[in-house]
């Protein structure tokens, strides 16, 4: 960035642009790797975790600051990567919360009707209605051809009103769940918690599933030009319902964790929350538009997030300012997106016009 | 030519018709086109060839006819069915993936695979390398389509057919924006995918490069089939009058204007990668027709000139005075008037009725304590409408309703009610029928007998010639030519539009 003045190192990246680039492949990956935006974010997030652990050092050093650490952003996180799939196809899915509220009753249900029933069945079953639910997304998006923004706003609201009805002023409370599922909330392998394990296993899934299969390179050729997507024959519709079925299907797995984490379920569990995951997903690096990012970018701004909620009070910030944080957060990222993406287009031009 | 009892071609179309709402866009269409062929099919814009394209290509369902591969009749319902049965078409516009790497968009959807089924990413940069070595290109297979060249886009489109290993490929004028050496090299793999057995449908407006390329010649004309020619039994002349095959001016009514003073003076307009250096004027009385090929840039600067669009240096002047840049209220407050390429996405509220329309542009001189009625509304554009002989039952008909020509006249309308000094048209009669056509060219000889400035941009370069009292031509962004009317052939027309392209060869 600050060798813009130095004509020759201006001169041979432009060239870059063009022709081949003869440099090692593995300079060309840490290059990369330096200057993404995932590592950008990480820093940030580095930088608050070290802020707040100065002011007190057991947000990060105690046994339950670096739980919490890593526990509290466990569920965003299992929903920003599925929002990240979805919005890389231009996109979103505003019906997350939900869906995780529906199924985080269905959890306590299960248990409640069907005692003795295996957790990992309950799992299964969380997963399966996410996806359905999320199957609905999809088909109302690629079929009825209506904007994802609308349908999911919609469903939003219907799915809500659904665990309303359903669970009615009705709460799950710990009791009604086995000691084992709850345990699941709090428990540790090698003190990183489980529902954190479990949140890491989906990002790596996912994140290989996208960077290396054919379909999930469609997913980006979708979000990046739709017209183009259709002209080249690639299975449009297919895709981006497939993409809200995983959404659905996160959302569900969410919803059971988030019976597991808290003990206690009511029909307002995660009201909001899919606002967060479209923000983390921003702030991620996933362009609005869709058509580039990665759910590694969405991950670590899930964790972005969720950190800079339990710092900000420990750095002593009035509550006001915290969410205005937040706020210039993710304005600052959609900028940052804008501003890079205008100047790598003029670049690229001007260097064709150069040449 | 169509007999059965010859041996089946490696590819054929019939009789195939295809309408999009009332206008006919192809009404009879016929190919034949044998394996290790190169075909040509000519015609002016608007013939209904790029319409046959996509009908091969499976974007289109065709309404009637037959589409025959290898003797097989096909009825593909999608790009991919296509593509799976080995037909890859390279567009007049390229569509790619901005996002992705060169690379992904040669291979998406077929990328090689690992043995555990992963994208197979060192094979896919190997096999990307390969083949723009083997079209003589340098271009680093990881960087990203966007800010490619449009040359070098065809370039990733050619090498995305030739990596499909299609039976047939067909080329929507691959040409227009390529330069000389970039021709040659195209040509060369042409022949040698003929010589491997391929069928090639080749469009281009250059019959150079048809005779030099094609060996057989299909010529279409207002969406029907004309004649097909073994190139060495035919020469330039005879396809032109197949493919004009009426008198031209009985389409273009031109009457000789008064010229009077400039009303529009442009100066050394710069836009980094669009244009550059654009100095010209249009004067009363005068139609000035710009001429080019598709993305020349063209309508990027009539849009500068209006102010939709930004330019970086440069100055606009209407009648001497200047015109502030990036503001099109104050180009209409200076008396432009700009009717645009796509009348139903810019020019007309086309849910909205005829007066509605029209009035829109001039509320501000309208409302009666600012409020509109139907009626005021309705009287303003009376008079308008039944200048233009807007056929529409009555004024408060929905635009949606009409037909291309007298929506074209309904855009017209609503901008003369500005009371302009300059009217810039782009496209005047793109997919309008060849009969309503000459309408509106009637239309704007009339406007420019009463005054108006005239600034029409044209991809049909009978309607430059047949109506424009000079012809300026643009190529890759920079003005080549200012050939008045007595002096402008399709010749030197052409040349000049693809001039700077054969002098950087």
């Amino acid at each position: 960035m600050s060798t813009t003045h130095h004509a020759p190192e201006t001169a041979s990246s432009d060239a870059a642009l063009v022709a081949p680039s003869n440099r090692p492949t593995w300079l060309r990956v840490v290059n990369d790797l330096v200057r993404s935006r995932e590592m950008s974010i990480l820093l940030v997030l580095a930088l608050v975790v070290a802020a707040a652990t100065v002011k007190t050092p057991s947000f990060l050093v105690s046994a339950n600051g670096w739980r919490d650490l890593l526990l509290t952003p466990s569920i965003l996180l299992v929903l920003a990567v599925g929002q990240a799939v979805v919005i890389i196809t231009r996109n979103v899915d505003l019906s997350v919360g939900s869906v995780l509220a529906l199924t985080a009753y269905l959890t306590g249900r299960l248990f409640l009707d069907l005692p003795g029933i295996p957790i990992v069945a309950v799992f299964a079953i969380g997963i399966l209605a996410g996806g359905v639910l999320g199957l609905v997304n999809g088909l109302l998006v690629s079929v009825a051809n209506v904007p994802s923004l609308v349908i999911t706003l919609g469903t939003l609201y219907v799915f809500r009103g659904v665990v309303l009805t359903w669970a009615g002023s009705d709460r799950i409370n710990a009791s009604d769940m086995p000691r084992d599922f709850l345990s699941l909330g709090t428990e540790s392998i090698l003190t990183i918690p489980v529902l954190t394990i479990i949140g890491l296993a989906v990002l790596a899934v996912v994140g290989y599933f996208l960077h290396s299969h054919r379909a999930g390179r469609e997913l980006y050729a979708i979000g990046s030009d739709p017209d183009a997507a259709v002209l080249y024959g690639l299975a449009v519709r297919r895709r981006v319902l497939g993409a809200f079925v995983l959404s659905g299907g996160l959302a569900g797995l969410a919803g059971v964790m988030h019976a597991g984490r808290y003990g206690t379920v009511s029909s307002g569990a995660g009201t909001g929350i899919e606002l967060e995951a479209v923000a983390a997903v921003v702030i991620g690096g996933v362009a609005i538009f869709g058509g580039s990012g990665t759910v590694w970018g969405a991950a670590i701004g899930a964790f972005l997030l969720v950190t800079i909620d339990r710092a900000l009070p420990i750095l002593g910030i009035p509550d006001f300012w915290q969410r205005a944080v937040v706020g210039t957060l993710i304005i600052t990222a959609i900028v940052l997106d804008r501003v890079l993406a205008a100047r790598r287009a003029r670049k690229l031009i001007e260097a064709r016009d150069d040449s | 030519m169509t007999g059965p009892a010859s041996p089946a071609a490696r590819i054929e179309l019939r009789d195939v018709a295809k309408a999009f709402g009332p206008v006919l866009a192809l009404r009879s269409g016929n190919i034949r086109v044998e394996a290790g062929s190169i075909h040509g099919l000519v015609g002016e814009n608007g013939a209904g060839k790029s319409t046959l394209v996509k009908i091969i290509a499976g974007v289109h369902r065709r309404d009637g006819g037959e589409l025959l591969l290898d003797g097989e009749p096909v009825d593909f319902t999608s790009t991919a069915e296509s593509k799976a049965a080995g037909v890859a078409v390279i567009y007049q516009e390229p569509t790619l993936f901005p996002d992705l790497s060169v690379t992904e968009n040669i291979f998406m959807g077929r990328q090689p695979l690992t043995t555990g089924r992963r994208v197979d990413r060192a094979r896919m940069y190997a096999e990307a390398e390969r083949l723009f070595a083997r079209l003589g290109v340098r271009i680093d297979p990881r960087r990203p389509a966007l800010g490619l060249s449009i040359a070098d886009q065809q370039i990733i489109e050619i090498a995305k057919a030739i990596s499909l290993d299609a039976r047939v490929l067909v080329m929507d004028e691959p040409t227009a924006a390529l330069s000389g050496v970039e021709v040659e090299r195209l040509f060369a793999v042409a022949r040698s995918l003929r010589d491997e057995g391929r069928a090639l449908i080749f469009i281009s407006h250059r019959f150079d490069e048809v005779f030099e390329l094609c060996d057989t010649v299909t010529v279409m004309r207002d969406g029907e089939y004309i004649a097909t020619r073994p190139t060495q039994d035919t020469d330039v002349d005879e396809i032109v009058a197949l493919m004009v095959g009426r008198e031209v001016g009985d389409l273009f009514p031109k009457t000789p204007a008064e010229v009077g003073a400039p009303v529009l003076e442009v100066e050394n307009l710069n836009r980094a990668g669009v244009f550059h250096d654009i100095s010209f004027e249009v004067r009363a009385g005068e139609i000035v027709g710009l001429a080019g090929l598709v993305g020349a840039g063209r309508s990027e600067i009539a849009r500068a000139v209006f102010g939709v669009d930004r330019y970086e240096s440069g100055t606009v002047k209407i009648k001497g005075e200047r015109v502030p840049p990036s503001s099109p209220k104050a180009a209409i407050a200076a008396g432009m008037a700009f009717v645009p390429e796509d009348r139903r996405k810019q020019g007309l509220v086309t849910e909205a009725s005829v007066a509605r329309n029209v009035a829109g542009v001039i509320r501000r001189g309208l409302g009666t304590a600012r409020l509109l009625t139907t009626k005021a509304e309705s009287r303003a554009a009376g008079p308008w409408a039944g200048r233009l002989e807007v056929k529409t039952n009555a004024l408060d008909a929905n635009a949606v309703t009409m037909s291309g020509g007298n929506q074209q006249k309904v855009v017209i309308a609503k901008w003369l009610a500005t009371d302009p000094s300059l009217l810039i048209i782009d496209e005047p009669t793109r997919g309008i029928d060849v009969g309503t056509k000459a309408e509106v060219h009637r239309l704007l000889s009339e406007l420019a007998g009463q005054g108006l400035a005239i600034l029409m941009i044209s991809s049909e370069l009978p309607e430059v010639l047949g109506m424009a009292d000079r012809v300026l031509v643009v190529c890759e962004g920079r003005l080549t030519a200012d050939i008045p009317r007595d002096e402008a052939t399709p010749e030197n027309v052409m040349r000049a539009a693809t001039r700077t392209l054969e002098d950087a060869s």
